[in-house]
C-alpha cells in the first residue's frame, strides 16, 4: 500500500522564509469564509427572518441556553458563550468542509513531488494545541481570579496533611493531562478519520467507504460539540468556589 | 527478528489492547442512559448530550492508542 499519510501537514509554499502548510492554507479560506457569511448576515438582517437567518438563529439560541444550563447563571453565560460557540462553529465548519467532494483530489506540484491542496484543519496537531491551550490557560486565569493567587497555589501544593498533599500533587498531573487529553481526542478523531477514509477507499473504491464516511460525519459534529463542550465545563469547575473534586474525573 | 515487522506486530498490538476499554467503557456509559432515556424518556434531551461527552472521556484512551499507532506506522 502506498498511502500518502503523514501526521505532520505538508508544506506547499513559502511567504518569504514562512512554510505555508496545506492544513494552513484550508484553514485560512475557512475563516474568510466564516467571516464573510457572517459579515453578509449581519447587513441583512430583518425583522421576519429569512430561512438562514432563522437556521442561523435557532442554532445560537440552542446553543445559549445549553451553555446556561451547564454553567448556571446567566451572567457566566454571557461572559462564557461567545468563546464556546467559536470554538463549535470553527471546529465544526473545519470538520464538515473536509466531506466537500473532491476537494481531497486537487493537488499541487512542488518540489518534493504531489502535495496534497488540502487537509483537515484538525488533523494538524499544531491547530488543536493552539485551541487547547487557549482552553487550558483561560481556566487557571479563571480559577486565579476565583480563588486568589494564594489559594490558587494552596490548592495544589498544602500541607494540611500527608493525603492533601499527594492529592495536590495529583491535582497538577491532572490540570497537565488536560492538555493532552483535550488535544490528542480532536486530533486523533479527525486525523483517524482521514487515515480510515483513504484506507477505505483503496481497499474498495465503491460503496464500501460509505458508511464509514456516514460514521465520521457523525463523529465530526459530535468531536466539535465534544471539545465546546469540555471548554465550558473546564470553565464551569474553575469557576465554581467550593472544591470539586469533579475536576480530576473530569480531565482524564 | 525483522524491525518493519516487528513495528507492525507492536502497531497491531498496540491498537488491539487499547480499544478494549474504551469498548467496554463507552458501551456502559450507553447502556446506562439508553436505560435513563427508557425510565423517563422526556428527559432524553438532557441525557443525550451527556452521554456523548462522557463517552468522548471514555475514547480518550482508545484515542491515545490510536495515536501511538500512527506515529508507530507512518510517525
Amino acid at each position: 500500500m502506498n498511502l500518502d499519510i503523514s501526521i505532520a501537514p505538508q508544506v506547499i509554499f513559502y511567504i518569504g522564509s514562512f512554510p505555508v502548510t496545506n492544513s494552513f492554507f484550508w484553514m485560512i479560506i475557512l475563516t474568510l469564509t466564516i467571516i464573510i457569511f457572517t459579515l453578509i448576515l449581519r447587513y441583512s438582517f430583518k425583522m421576519v427572518p429569512g430561512r438562514v437567518q432563522s437556521l442561523v438563529e435557532i442554532l445560537l439560541e440552542s446553543g445559549y441556553d445549553f451553555v446556561k444550563s451547564v454553567i448556571g447563571t446567566d451572567e457566566k453565560a454571557r461572559k462564557i458563550f461567545p468563546l464556546v460557540m467559536t470554538m463549535f462553529i470553527f471546529t465544526l465548519t473545519a470538520n464538515l468542509f473536509t466531506y466537500i467532494p473532491g476537494q481531497a483530489a486537487v493537488v499541487l506540484n512542488t518540489t518534493d513531488g504531489p502535495v496534497a491542496l488540502f487537509r483537515a484543519v484538525m488533523a494538524d496537531y499544531g491547530m488543536v494545541f493552539v485551541m487547547t491551550m487557549i482552553t487550558v490557560i483561560l481556566v487557571q486565569i479563571i480559577a486565579i481570579m476565583m480563588h486568589g493567587p494564594f489559594g490558587y497555589i494552596g490548592k495544589f501544593i498544602n500541607f494540611k496533611s500527608p493525603l492533601s498533599f499527594v492529592l495536590g500533587l495529583m491535582d497538577i498531573i491532572g490540570e497537565l493531562a488536560k492538555v493532552v487529553s483535550l488535544s490528542f481526542r480532536l486530533f486523533g478523531n479527525v486525523f483517524a478519520g482521514e487515515v480510515l477514509g483513504s484506507v477505505m477507499l483503496f481497499l474498495a473504491p465503491f460503496v464500501m467507504p460509505l458508511p464509514f464516511m456516514l460514521l465520521g460525519l457523525l463523529s465530526a459534529v459530535v468531536q466539535a460539540f465534544v471539545f465546546a463542550t469540555l471548554t465550558l465545563v473546564f470553565v464551569m469547575l474553575a469557576s465554581e468556589i467550593e472544591e470539586d473534586t469533579l475536576v480530576e474525573q473530569a480531565s482524564m | 527478528m525483522d524491525p518493519e515487522a516487528a513495528k507492525f506486530l507492536a502497531a497491531g498490538i498496540c491498537m488491539g489492547l487499547g480499544a478494549i476499554g474504551p469498548g467496554v467503557g463507552e458501551g456502559i456509559a450507553a447502556s446506562k442512559a439508553l436505560e435513563a432515556i427508557g425510565r423517563n424518556p422526556e428527559a432524553s434531551g438532557k441525557i443525550t448530550p451527556l452521554m456523548f461527552v462522557a463517552m468522548a472521556i471514555c475514547e480518550s484512551t482508545g484515542i491515545y492508542a490510536l495515536v501511538i499507532t500512527l506515529i508507530i506506522l507512518f510517525g
